[in-house]
């Protein structure tokens, strides 16, 4: 596969390694009175869909990027690829 | 033996010979020649044994589709089984033996199978080896293995060297024949960057093996200057040679160039393959078309082909099969055959043709609505039985038949991306259809279209759709339309091949049907039909058609089995590449590896780093005795370790210490400038991740150091922290671990040695740099370098770290200045024996399944901040009152081996699962403590010291008494590392 990064274009998918699901940025708040059971749900429980998917990839042979990979998991076609930093500052994460 | 059946002209270099062997007997043929054109040229029609009935066979085809003519070539390491005779190249000194025969092709000890077929059908050995269920190992396995089965390997390491590559290219054209070639001129005319792939060594595909013409001049001449003119162009790569295996996602496509399988032995310096990966923006297949066998009683006798094979064999390469030759024949295309044959004069015994309507021929005869019933001659073919139109019966004396069935466009690579071809009534055939890859088009036969002159404009025009460039004009071309009616199988034929490979008849597919596996996916599996080294190129649609017939259902109601990767088989070097022996990975190797190697350390591969495990000296004939003397010299006076091959990670920031408070599950936001602190970090799912520890050199600026194993993974996790859950945070990240050469240097001596290198202005006496200090100072007379008391062994100890160019000579300052302390290297060994004294956790603890209230860190999370993995470190089922502890267990009995893995049952219980108290992790010989000893996860361990235990290990057959004792054997309040 070819992943388009944001910063270096085109690279070839063998220089990235996979984490799966991107929900991974939306961590819970460890102060909520449901977070036992919100931190099962995010570490333990992913949904598997046989169409789009946002996973994410890490850039281990470049430049060690997080992006955000919108994926058909069954045609491996791509449909966007996104900083997952900035994804992260969209889902309101900050420090 | 002389070439008794050469004829006059063809593509070979009849000023050259070549001299090869096949099966011990010497032969001759030319540069050009295939191994199977020259031994057909030799009058050799016998070339193997099929795979089941060890029936003789000779070559069905004269390409890459050949399921029967299967030789091991070349000899001794090189020996390469189930190559393709039709494939293979003639070299001088070639070598080749049949395969699948004993004692010889000619007479094979293993054709009784052939009379016992009727109980070797379909499903055999699903039927036949049931039960009882050991005898499939060890009896019946290794008996089919040696009866079945093809070539054998060498079982000699491969001599020859294999590649890998990259190329890229705008327009990737996969086939040289008429289309592909058209379109290469089209798209390198118009500059575009092309890639031009054919798994032939000479480019032009059919038109090598046809009498054709081209712009009114033979196809030859054309062929010879469009090569010529591509060759001349700089943005074409022409790669004959070259199979593209599979089609990849998002226009990825891997092709086997086989840059050294022509030549006796690769040039110097050359791989015998390369396996590429193009990058290919779009693809045009040109792929050509396969012609279908008819399935008739004994069809697989030698002798019989492919007419168009037979084409080949005659026009290309001047080989005929015989001198007097029958056609079977379903369309005008066999009458092509006999026509060429004819001209090159062979005797065209008849043309049996199944059409009423056949065409007359003036040259010979021409029996039109007539079959093959039978066949005779056992090592080749004699004569054929003919069924006439009037139902009467004709004997037809021949050495070779041709049977012409009709074509099939080559859609393999259209499905690697799971499309489906579609059904073209008109041609009786599947074609591309449905998604194709990524950028791919079809042009050619492999469209279906079948005439010179369509293929010639497809492949223009196609280069043009893909590229968006002007169609280019395209010379004039033979333009018959195609006439090609469905004729599988002779009506009543039960011993009719339709998977000569793999041994599979009419019969066969027939008895399936009846006992119910009428999927086509079933049938190939009960049936074997399509399963062998050729992928049924020449037997599947056959196999189809029959079932189709047997359920009352159209064919492309039946369906197709999928095509997958690879196209043609590849030998695993391919894909190996030089990933061989130590090459199979890279060798990191630590600062001081050339000192160790000068002192002959013994060297441990610890993930890609290769360690100096100990330092053996004169006269010491055992490890242990090497490893006990490190312990004791260290710990008695000092010892110096090379540590560098642990993780460091640069982390800087203003946000530096609140990310690592975020990261560790112990508290770092107050650690102090100039002090380090141990740190765990857990897993989100509260299982300890890894440990290590952190130094803060400035306000601003930690380092960070993992465990070698997880150097990596920590970075990924650290890195997944900072820009996915804190992307605000100030802090930057950089692996630091090779721009570091780190050394232990531990034992009581350990300070007054370090006091001989770091230069004098840094005072670092117990008051002044205390246990868990951290410094950055210069070494030496001004070498910037970087000091931690830390201790891994549990003496007073520290780490120094100076820029790994200096490693090296460090190392041999510090040896030099230890002499009068009598200073000992040490390897891993000593390190994991000191460390399993102290207790220390390592990987063997780490395990991905305990958590820090195992390791008896439970009190380090900390409650007074959110750090990953502390909630779900919290629940029930990880804190119950029995949970796992880790403690120390010595024997009973000082004599007595701890084993690690081994696991720990009460005094008096039965040794089960049910009772099991736990396990052990580590274990080492402790001079120390005089006997082996052990670090354990127990059961409430904690609260167990002194209870006696019993250690098994079923694996091997051992039991122990043991005691529990606290993890720490050495030193447990900690005074000497704080000296």
């Amino acid at each position: 596969m070819i992943i388009n990064h944001p910063l270096l274009g085109p690279r070839d998918s063998s220089e990235f390694v996979y984490m799966g699901d991107a929900s991974l940025i939306e961590r819970p708040d460890p102060e909520a009175e449901t977070a036992a059971s919100d931190f099962v749900e995010y570490a333990y429980l992913r949904d598997n869909p046989a169409s789009w998917l946002r996973e994410l990839w890490f850039h281990e042979g470049g430049d060690r990027s997080w992006l955000v990979v919108t994926r058909n998991t069954v045609t491996h076609e791509i449909s966007q690829v996104e900083m997952a930093r900035d994804v992260a500052r969209s889902k309101g994460r900050s420090k | 033996m002389s070439q008794v059946n050469r004829l006059d002209g063809g593509q070979i270099d009849r000023a050259a010979s070549f001299k090869f062997k096949f099966d011990g007997k010497d032969f001759f043929g030319h540069p050009g020649d295939t191994l199977a054109s020259a031994l057909l040229a030799n009058g050799v029609r016998l070339m193997g044994r099929s795979f089941k009935y060890h029936r003789p066979r000779g070559p069905l085809t004269a390409g890459s589709e050949e399921p029967n003519a299967l030789v091991t070539l070349r000899d001794g390491a090189r020996a390469e089984p189930n190559t393709r005779a039709t494939t293979a190249e003639l070299f001088h000194g070639l070598t080749a033996r049949s395969q699948n025969c004993w004692p010889s092709v000619k007479f094979d000890m293993m054709a009784v199978n052939d009379a016992a077929s009727d109980f070797l059908a379909a499903g055999f050995y699903y039927k036949t080896f049931m039960w009882p269920a050991p005898f499939w190992e060890k009896v019946y396995e290794p008996i089919i293995r040696r009866a079945a089965g093809l070539g054998a390997l060498s079982m000699k390491e491969d001599p020859d060297e294999y590649d890998k590559g990259f190329r890229h290219c705008d327009l990737l054209i996969i086939g040289a024949g008429p289309s592909g070639l058209m379109a290469a001129l089209s798209a390198g005319r118009a500059g575009k960057e092309v890639i031009l792939a054919d798994e032939d060594f000479a480019l032009g595909g059919r038109l090598l093996s046809e009498r054709l013409e081209i712009g009114g001049a033979s196809a030859l001449d054309w062929t010879a200057q469009t090569v010529a003119e591509l060759s001349s162009m700089p943005n074409v790569r022409l790669m004959p040679r070259t199979t593209i295996i599979g089609a990849f996602d998002h226009g990825i496509y891997g092709a086997v160039e086989r840059v050294s399988d022509h030549l006796a032995v690769p040039a110097k310096g050359k791989p015998r393959q390369i396996l590429w990966r193009i990058y290919a923006d779009k693809t045009l297949l040109c792929a050509g078309a396969t012609e279908r066998p008819i399935a008739f009683e004994n069809n697989d006798r030698p002798g019989i082909m492919l007419a168009s094979a037979m084409r080949s064999y005659v026009n290309r390469w001047a080989a005929t099969p015989a001198h007097r030759v029958a056609i079977f024949t379903s369309c005008d295309d066999g009458h092509r055959t006999a026509a060429d044959l004819h001209a090159k004069g062979v005797k065209i015994a008849a043309v049996i043709d199944t059409r009423a309507q056949a065409p007359q021929s003036f040259d010979y005869e021409v029996l039109a609505g007539a079959e093959v019933s039978n066949t005779k001659g056992r090592l080749g073919l004699t004569f054929v039985e003919v069924k006439l139109a009037d139902g009467s019966s004709r004997t037809v004396e021949c050495s070779a038949l041709g049977m012409s069935g009709g074509w099939n466009p080559n859609v393999h690579l259209t499905c690697h991306q799971r499309g489906r071809p579609a059904w073209d009534s008109v041609l009786s055939a599947f074609v591309p259809g449905g998604s194709l890859p990524q950028g791919m088009s079809v042009a050619g036969a492999a469209m279906g279209d079948f005439t010179t002159h369509g293929a010639l404009l497809s492949g223009a025009k196609g280069a043009a759709d893909a590229l968006g460039i002007k169609t280019a004009d395209v010379p004039m071309a033979e333009d018959a339309p195609p006439k090609q009616a469905a004729f599988w199988f002779v009506e009543g034929a039960k011993r009719a091949w339709l998977d000569q490979q793999n041994d599979v008849t009419v019969k066969d597919v027939v008895l399936a049907h009846q006992e119910g596996f009428r999927s086509v996916e079933h049938l190939k599996r009960y049936t074997t039909l399509g399963m062998a080294t050729d992928q049924g190129k020449t037997s599947n649609m056959g196999g189809l058609a029959i079932m189709a017939e047997l359920a009352g259902k159209a064919i492309p109601e039946v369906g197709t089995t999928i095509f997958r990767p690879p196209y043609t088989p590849v030998a695993i070097g391919a894909l190996a590449g030089r990933m061989r022996g130590m090459e199979f990975h890279p060798t990191r190797l630590t600062p001081s590896h050339v000192w160790a190697k000068e002192r002959g350390a013994v060297f441990v591969e610890v993930g890609n780093w290769l360690r100096a495990q100990w330092f053996p000296i004169a006269g010491e004939t055992h490890w242990r005795q090497s490893v006990d003397r490190e312990v004791a010299q260290t710990r008695a006076s000092v010892g110096v370790c090379d540590c560098t091959t642990l993780g460091k990670i640069d982390v800087q920031g203003a946000d530096a210490a609140h990310f690592l408070n975020k990261l560790y599950c112990n508290p770092f936001a107050k650690l102090a400038v100039g002090k380090v602190r141990y740190g765990l970090m857990l897993r989100e799912d509260g299982i300890a991740m890894d440990d290590g520890t952190a130094a803060r050199l400035a306000e601003d600026h930690f380092v960070v150091t993992t465990t070698t194993a997880k150097a990596g993974p920590v970075y990924q996790h650290m890195e997944f922290v900072r820009q996915c859950l804190m992307p605000d945070a100030d802090v930057q990240l950089i692996s630091t671990t090779e721009a570091w050469a780190q050394y232990a240097v531990a034992g009581p001596n350990s300070r007054a040695l370090l006091q001989k290198i770091v230069d004098p202005e840094f005072d670092i006496s117990n008051e002044a740099f205390e246990f868990m200090a951290c410094a950055n100072i210069t070494v030496c007379g001004g070498l910037r370098a970087r000091l931690f008391r830390i201790s891994f062994s549990g003496e007073m100890a520290f780490e120094i770290a100076v820029p790994s160019r200096y490693g090296d000579a460090l190392m041999r300052r510090l040896m030099a200045a230890g002499e009068e302390f009598d200073v000992v290297p040490y390897g891993t060994e000593a390190l994991g024996v000191m460390r399993i004294e102290k207790g220390h956790a390592a990987g063997n603890e780490l395990n991905g399944t305990t958590t820090a209230n195992n390791l008896g860190m439970g009190r380090m999370v900390s409650k007074k901040k959110d750090s990953i993995g502390t909630v779900l470190s919290e629940r029930a089922g990880l804190n119950e009152e029995d949970a796992l502890k880790l403690v120390g267990v010595k024997p009973l009995n000082r004599a007595e081996k701890i084993t690690a893995g081994g696991h720990l049952m009460a005094a008096a219980s039965p040794v089960d699962a049910a009772h099991d108290q736990g396990y052990v992790t580590s274990a080492a010989y402790s001079p120390e403590v005089g006997s082996m000893i052990g670090l354990a996860f127990i059961k409430s361990g904690d609260a167990r010291m002194g209870e006696k235990m019993r250690l098994v290990s079923p694996l091997t057959k051992s039991e122990v008494e043991v005691e529990v004792t606290s993890a720490h054997f050495v030193d447990p309040e900690g005074g000497r590392q704080r000296a």
